[in-house]
């Protein structure tokens, strides 16, 4: 197989500090309390990712799953081990693109995309593809994002992402945010995706729709990696059916993907 | 088809998603720059009424201010021919340098939205600032042509010279300005308050409300150190090209109000600042690390 992403033995060290200001510094020395801690967002981890295969990335919330994802498209930088990845990334990240608030939907949609590496032609080729896609009224496309709901930037975000010519993309809770129209066809689109023979990297806390995408669930726990394989088995493990038994707001959500998988 | 598609990957190189090469992938990725260049132009008065004009009024008001104070009231332009071309010369290159270190040095936290998610040299930034700023320069060095023009001013070749050199030493210095400190505000905002200060020293470091002749005068022997300033050598560089030849007398004028050496003392000080713009990328790459979990 060809392999897309090695990650090899990454750590990434996140500073807390309690205080911030030069007066809680010196009240904080004097009473001799600790100024800041440290632990790893992202313990040791090792593994290796082939082109079209489709993983699930998953675990409860501060487990490090974003932080490995930022590693792996290179925004953060792990302080021990080594990423390495062929050709290009896009995706994104915790729900959202990087948006610029103060910026118009348009400029956000080609800032985007440039960053993403695609160039000037490419853009001006997939711009109307990529409006399209986020079914954004185009009068909208000229105000600030920052004015946007959250699905709506979310949807922008997505459409963009998805229209890069990218062997790698990461999806990360990309279906928190959205209507269950979009959603559907953000998970359809996202099995394009899959079966072009690109790599995806699929973050959700849904077990239904991790079993529909993903060919392999890779699980994190406090930022150590518990678990590498099979898909139902590390839905297992993290006990994420029998939740559906024990909560109710969670039942909801579980079981609309649930359905939502299905139709697809 | 997939196996085709393998075939593709297979040649690809193996890389290191977050991007290392510093200023160098800044100027490779040119779409990029311009684009935010473009931005910063459109979002440095984003809500404002009067927009771009604000970078006029700006150098403008401080004109207006220490033309009346300085020349009106303290009378120090009577031996100063052409005072106020004197001190134009002076203003637009120091609001250059102010305008790419003050936007320079919040320009990182300022696009934290983007910084946090995205994958690019955060070098960008600052250099964008710098270019918008520079944007900024172009109708200002019009008025100031204009002006020289009135008083009989003609432009020569060592002027171009001059001219190119002074604003190639601050692009140069304002850019490692911006990106020490750009980097360092992520860590402590306190920077750009301590930016905001030093922008003021900058001004009176420059002879631009007072000749360089009083330097000469009153600091005798000391008056070297006042030249190892960057700015002051690009000031002076800026006031040859344009100030010494609107008045009577130039030859004159460049004895007594420039320093000897003016081109060589300029290009010596392109090399330092070239120096300091490596070691200002050195500082921030090992900054640079911890920028998107400290914005």
């Amino acid at each position: 197989m060809t392999e897309t992403i090695r990650v090899e033995n990454v750590t990434k060290q996140f500073t807390l500090r309690y205080h911030r200001t030069f007066k809680q510094v010196t009240v904080a020395m004097m009473k001799g309390r600790r100024i800041s801690d440290t632990f790893n967002a992202v313990d040791d981890v090792s593994f290796t990712v082939s082109a079209g295969e489709s993983i699930g990335l998953m675990g409860l919330n501060g487990s490090g799953k974003s932080t490995l994802l930022k590693m792996i498209n290179g925004v953060m930088r792990p302080d021990q081990g080594n990423v390495r990845t062929r050709g290009r990334i896009a995706g994104l990240i915790a729900t959202g693109a990087g948006f610029h608030p103060q910026l118009s939907g348009e400029d956000n949609i080609r800032l985007n995309a440039a960053i993403l590496g695609m160039s000037e032609k490419e853009i001006d080729r997939r711009y109307d593809e990529i409006v399209a896609f986020s079914e954004i009224d185009t009068k909208f496309l000229k105000t600030e994002v920052g004015h946007y709901s959250s699905g709506m930037s979310a949807r922008l975000g997505f459409s963009v992402a998805i229209h890069v010519d990218s062997e790698i993309f990461l999806a990360d809770e990309v279906l928190a945010v959205g209507d269950r129209p979009f959603k559907r066809k953000c998970l359809k689109k996202m099995e394009q995706v899959r079966d072009s023979g690109r790599t995806l990297f699929y973050v959700s806390h849904s077990a239904g729709s991790v079993r529909r995408m993903c060919t392999r669930v890779l699980l994190l726990e406090k930022g150590q990696l518990i678990f590498d394989g099979d898909v139902d088995e590390g839905i297992k493990i993290l006990h994420y059916d029998e939740d559906k038994d024990e909560n109710e707001p969670d039942t909801d959500q579980d079981q609309d993907d649930e359905e939502l998988g299905n139709d697809i | 088809m997939t196996d085709a598609y393998h075939a593709r990957v297979e040649e690809l190189p193996w890389v290191d998603p977050a991007p290392r090469n510093g200023l160098l992938e800044v100027f490779r990725r040119r779409y990029l720059l311009r684009l935010l260049v473009r931005r910063e132009i459109s979002a440095r008065y984003s809500g404002s009424f009067l927009g771009l004009v604000w970078s006029y009024l700006n150098p403008l008001s401080q004109f207006a201010i220490y033309f009346v104070v300085i020349g009106l009231f303290l009378q120090l332009h009577d031996n100063v021919p052409n005072f106020a071309i004197h001190m134009f010369c002076g203003i637009i290159l120091v609001h250059y340098f102010t305008e790419t270190f003050n936007a320079g040095t919040r320009s990182i936290v300022r696009n934290k939205a983007i910084v946090r998610k995205m994958a690019m040299p955060n070098e960008m930034f600052p250099v964008a600032s710098m270019l918008v700023s520079l944007y900024h320069v172009g109708p200002q060095v019009v008025i100031l042509v204009l002006a020289c023009l009135g008083y009989g001013w003609v432009p020569d070749l060592g002027g171009l010279v001059a001219v190119l050199l002074a604003l190639a030493i601050i692009m140069v210095l304002g850019t490692a300005f911006a990106l020490l400190f750009s980097a360092a505000n992520v860590f402590f905002r306190d920077w750009a308050s301590f930016v905001n200060i030093l922008s003021n020293l900058v001004r009176f470091s420059v002879p631009m409300i007072y000749p360089y002749s009083i330097v000469d005068e009153r600091f005798g022997s000391i008056a070297q150190y006042y030249l190892f300033n960057p700015m002051a050598n690009a000031v002076l560089l800026f006031q040859r090209a344009f100030w010494v030849g609107t008045t009577d007398h130039p030859e004159e004028l460049a004895r007594t109000d420039l320093p000897d050496h003016l081109f060589a003392r300029g290009f010596v000080m392109l090399g330092a600042a070239l120096v300091f713009l490596v070691i200002a990328q050195m500082v921030f790459s090992r900054l640079e690390g911890k920028i998107p979990e400290r914005i």
